[in-house]
């Protein structure tokens, strides 16, 4: 039940764009058609699940007071998480591109641009502070994730459909993007009236 | 304080260490070996990945040249030049084709084709070819110059002037995205050095085409009489150049509706 909680507090209630505002670089600047911003969303969910299954290895016996060095180094998560996902993508892509060729093809744009989006380090820096088991920064990370994918091809939804009307000059490009944005931000809002459990 | 400060450095310094030569081993363990003419092949293209020619951008095309799957002159974009320094690259010879450019056959604008009701809604020539009499102008064969064609040209050729569309012969680069986008299919690839076109794609009666076009082809059979090597013919109620055209003139110069440029 509790899990079943975290999944969908983190893709809804709090959903990581709409109502933390995080990752909103790939959200704005990827979202002109939906294949893309398909790929965009998938490239995340893969990077934030890998990565977070490292972090929290890394967390958990080396900076947390019962870790290895004795010592609490919690102080250091931010850098050291920053380091290590950005290693992780960069091997990511070259171990997709030596043995899996199509999906290399299929994300191979878009995993450098998520290396150090904030998102991806957001879900890191949770999972350590809310002090939660590896089970539950799984479901945590790949509600975030799948958050931020529902809520991308949402946008991108939309902004297929208003690309042929006729928007106001001042309003156009990425102006009526962000009041699309902030008014899917809204009804977002709507899901923190769930009452789960 | 100082402690702190020391692990703070020596843990990230090694960790920096660490990482660095474990990616260094990874990116020459994993190597990916790339054909070298590929990459020269691809140097030559124009880098547009306009799908043109068919192939998932112009990483697709070098690869299908590389492996001989493409010819040279695969590239409708970049035409001669880039033609010859692939055909360089790999050192084969190769006859070219000529250049072709897109043309739209109507001449329908604002001023020449009546409008039948006053259209407001979606500005897009997909969405409006789909409502009745396909568009305002009373011709359902003209160009309805709402620009579909203009938003998938990446050469800036294509331009809606008094309610149609022009083509600059100059920047079109024949890479055909307007002519597979147009639902009313009036673009079509004509060579670059033809100088006389029936620009009109109207299959409807003459007295139709009279009644909302000043300009369309009426199906009168001038250009057919006056042609001296059979080069033009009228079928369907609209004139067609065939192979045989000379590209003369005599018919354009005959044509009481000025339809052929």
């Amino acid at each position: 039940m509790n899990l079943l909680m975290i999944a969908i507090s983190s893709s809804l209630i709090s959903n990581v764009v709409l109502s933390r505002f995080l990752g909103i670089c790939p959200f704005i600047g990827v979202s002109n058609k939906k294949k893309t911003a398909t790929g965009m969303g998938l490239a995340v969910v893969f990077v934030i699940f890998l990565s977070n299954l490292l972090t929290f290895t890394i967390n958990y016996f080396f900076l947390e007071e019962t870790g290895l060095f004795n010592k609490d180094l919690r102080y250091l998560q931010t850098i050291v998480f920053i380091l290590v996902i950005a290693s992780l993508v960069q091997f990511v892509e070259m171990f997709l591109k030596k043995f899996i060729k199509s999906l290399y093809d299929a994300l191979g744009v878009y995993l450098p641009l998520i290396t150090t989006n904030c998102a991806v380090l957001g879900v890191a820096l949770t999972v350590a502070q809310e002090s939660y088991s590896l089970i539950e920064g799984v479901v945590y990370s790949l509600g975030t994730s799948i958050g931020f994918l529902i809520s991308i091809v949402l946008l991108a939804s939309i902004r297929e459909k208003i690309e042929e009307n006729d928007i106001p000059e001042s309003f156009k490009g990425k102006p009526i993007v962000l009041v699309i944005a902030g008014l899917m931000s809204i009804a977002f809002f709507g899901f923190s009236g769930l009452n789960i459990g | 304080m100082i402690l702190n400060i020391l692990i703070t450095v020596l843990l990230l310094a090694i960790l920096g260490l660490i990482l660095g030569i474990f990616l260094g081993f990874v990116s020459e363990k994993f190597k990916v070996h790339i054909d070298e003419k590929e990459l020269k092949i691809r140097e030559c293209l124009p880098g547009n990945n306009c799908g043109g020619c068919g192939y998932p951008g112009c990483d697709g095309l070098a690869k299908a040249i590389s492996l001989g799957e493409a010819e040279v002159d695969a590239c409708p974009v970049g035409g001669e030049s880039v033609a010859k320094k692939i055909a360089l690259v790999l050192g084969v010879e190769k006859q070219l084709a000529n250049r072709k450019v897109a043309f739209v056959h109507c001449l329908g604008g604002c001023d020449k084709t009546k409008k039948v009701y006053n259209y407001f809604g979606l500005r897009d020539c997909l969405s409006i070819s789909t409502i009745p009499n396909k568009g305002e102008k009373g011709c359902t064969y003209a160009c309805m110059g709402y620009g579909s064609c203009v938003k998938v040209c990446k050469f800036d050729a294509i331009h809606i002037i008094e309610g149609k569309a022009f083509v600059d012969k100059e920047k079109c680069t024949g890479c055909s995205a307007c002519v597979r986008i147009c639902p009313m299919n009036v673009i079509k690839l004509v060579d670059y050095n033809k100088k006389h076109i029936v620009a009109c794609s109207s299959k409807n009666k003459g007295v139709v085409t009279n009644k909302v076009c000043t300009v369309g082809c009426i199906a009168c059979k001038m250009c057919e009489k006056t042609c001296k090597v059979d080069g033009i013919s009228v079928n369907d109620y609209l004139a067609t150049m065939n192979e045989k055209c000379i590209d003369c003139g005599d018919c354009a110069l005959k044509c009481p509706r000025k339809t052929i440029t």
